[in-house]
């Protein structure tokens, strides 16, 4: 019997820090439209948190985008 | 050649209801989370979930023959082979999904096709090591990957949203969790109806309709499509409420992190050659979330009542295969008696689940007060070791639900009638 425990670790790394990466990346972005909301209700403006935030949003559009790719590929 | 005929549309027809079963019993994997946070309305999330299994299927040319590769020997394999496999793993789903359990459908149908293949060419015929490494492995890898992922994308998300106002979180989460539940839908789609593709291209070339090595016919893939689309926008709601409010209760920032742990674990583990169960992920991923706040609770009676029936699965869809595929060597008999114990089967537990209905209107309330009873005797009795012959294990597998409240006297003869 052969048990493949480098595919089984890889799809165990790949996953937590996928997982990890993501959900901080979409974290950040939700905490600085949280900050630009706050600015503008103030009257002021947030330029650098709205811009982070949607930076953080394109990146995890952009791994939804990938996991489209794996699945049709 | 006629007979061969009948023999194969009652098989390409109980594929694809078993593709529906498959169908309503996953619909819980890509949607509990969104439905029991509130991101999505219960039928909205059903029915987007069904347009992405359907495109799903339509999305891959790739046959996905990996549920008879390797496990059984392929040569020589009989329509009534498959048959009597998805006879098992349809009477398995259906009971899991009547005591409101997730279980892994490839599973049953593994389980399903090696009691089948054992009862007709003997032990020889299955392949002890790949059972292990693709059954036994994955089903206890896959909740722990996805579980500790999920805890600790819950743990981040509530340490670094901690001083996030209400109003944008719950629009940002809410969009977090659609997009990686639409992905698990869409892998469902791609990986689940290909199977049943798979097996009705077997069941074609094995009875002589396809010449081997054929793609599915376009029909094939339009039908099985169809089924498993259709299966999900009914969705299992029974096994939605253990998924996303029986487990652990979630808040929204939980039900982001398992989702997203769940999408990608499935992909990374297709994309890397090591399969793991989208159910084994899922629950495992809603576990890990339910953990991952500090205060949430995972209710480990409803757990273990889980790993139970996945320990179940691949003996009890085995059991009912082996008995099938047994009782129809007698013949055009046996066949038609299979059938018939296959349609009154499922027209007893669909009676049974008529007694306590759940649907899109109660899918939230927590059933604490009237679920413990039937899944506890239920699993009660399932666990009792069934006698060899198909119809002792009929016999177990109804009296398992008979005893539940509220005995109604006109069901009891419509339940043990297919028994006979």
């Amino acid at each position: 019997m052969k048990i493949d425990w480098a595919a089984l670790g890889t799809v165990f790394g790949v996953s937590l820090s996928a997982t990890v990466a993501l959900v901080t990346l979409f974290v950040l972005g939700i905490v600085g439209l949280s900050k630009h909301e706050a600015a503008t209700s103030r009257g002021g403006t947030a330029t650098l948190a709205r811009s982070g935030a949607y930076a953080c949003f394109a990146v995890c559009a952009a791994a939804v985008a990938y996991g489209i790719y794996l699945i049709v590929a | 050649m006629e007979h061969i005929t009948l023999l194969l549309g009652i098989v390409i027809v109980t594929a694809l209801v078993f593709d529906f079963t498959n169908g309503f019993h996953d619909t819980a994997n890509a949607m509990a989370t969104t439905i029991s946070t509130g991101a999505l309305k219960p039928k909205t999330a059903v029915a987007m979930s069904a347009v992405l299994n359907l495109v799903g299927a339509f999305m891959s040319v790739e046959v996905a023959k990996t549920i008879s590769k390797g496990l059984v020997n392929e040569e020589g394999i009989q329509p009534e082979v498959i048959y009597a496999a998805l006879v098992g793993a349809i009477l398995w789903n259906l009971l899991t999904w009547l005591v409101g359990l997730p279980s892994s459908s490839s599973h049953a149908l593994m389980g399903g096709l090696v009691g089948a293949a054992v009862a007709s060419a003997g032990i020889g015929a299955v392949n002890g090591s790949v059972v292990v490494t693709k059954v036994l492995i994955p089903a206890v890898a896959a909740p722990i990957v996805a579980g500790v992922a999920s805890m600790l994308a819950a743990r981040v998300t509530y340490k670094l949203g901690a001083r996030v106002d209400d109003k944008t979180s719950a629009k940002g989460y809410k969009a977090g969790q659609i997009a990686s539940a639409g992905l698990v839908s869409l892998a469902h789609g791609t990986n689940d109806a290909q199977k049943t593709m798979g097996i009705i291209t077997l069941a074609l070339v094995a009875g002589g309709a396809l010449a081997p090595g054929s793609n599915p016919p376009v029909w094939v893939i339009v039908s099985a499509g169809l089924a498993i689309a259709l299966g999900t926008y009914l969705g299992g709601w029974r096994i939605i409420r253990t998924m996303g409010k029986g487990l652990t209760d979630l808040q929204p920032q939980q039900g982001f992190a398992a989702q997203t742990s769940a999408a990608s674990v499935i992909l990374a583990s297709s994309t890397l050659g090591f399969s793991l169960s989208t159910t084994h992920a899922c629950s495992g991923a809603v576990m890990g979330a339910g953990l991952g706040r500090k205060g949430g609770v995972v209710r480990w009676s409803t757990a273990t009542r889980m790993f139970v029936a996945w320990g179940l699965t691949l003996p009890a869809a085995a059991l009912v295969g082996a008995g099938a595929e047994y009782v129809m060597r007698t013949g055009t008999v046996g066949i038609a008696a299979v059938t018939v114990f296959l349609v009154g089967s499922c027209l007893a537990i669909w009676l049974i689940s008529r007694r306590q209905v759940v649907d899109h209107h109660n899918v939230n309330e927590t059933g604490a007060d009237e679920a413990p009873g039937v899944v506890t005797t239920a699993m009660a009795a399932v666990t009792v070791p069934p006698a060899g012959t198909t119809a002792a294990v009929a016999d177990e597998h109804l009296k398992a639900t008979i005893p539940a409240p509220a005995h109604t006297p006109g069901e009891t003869p419509a339940a043990a009638a297919p028994a006979v």
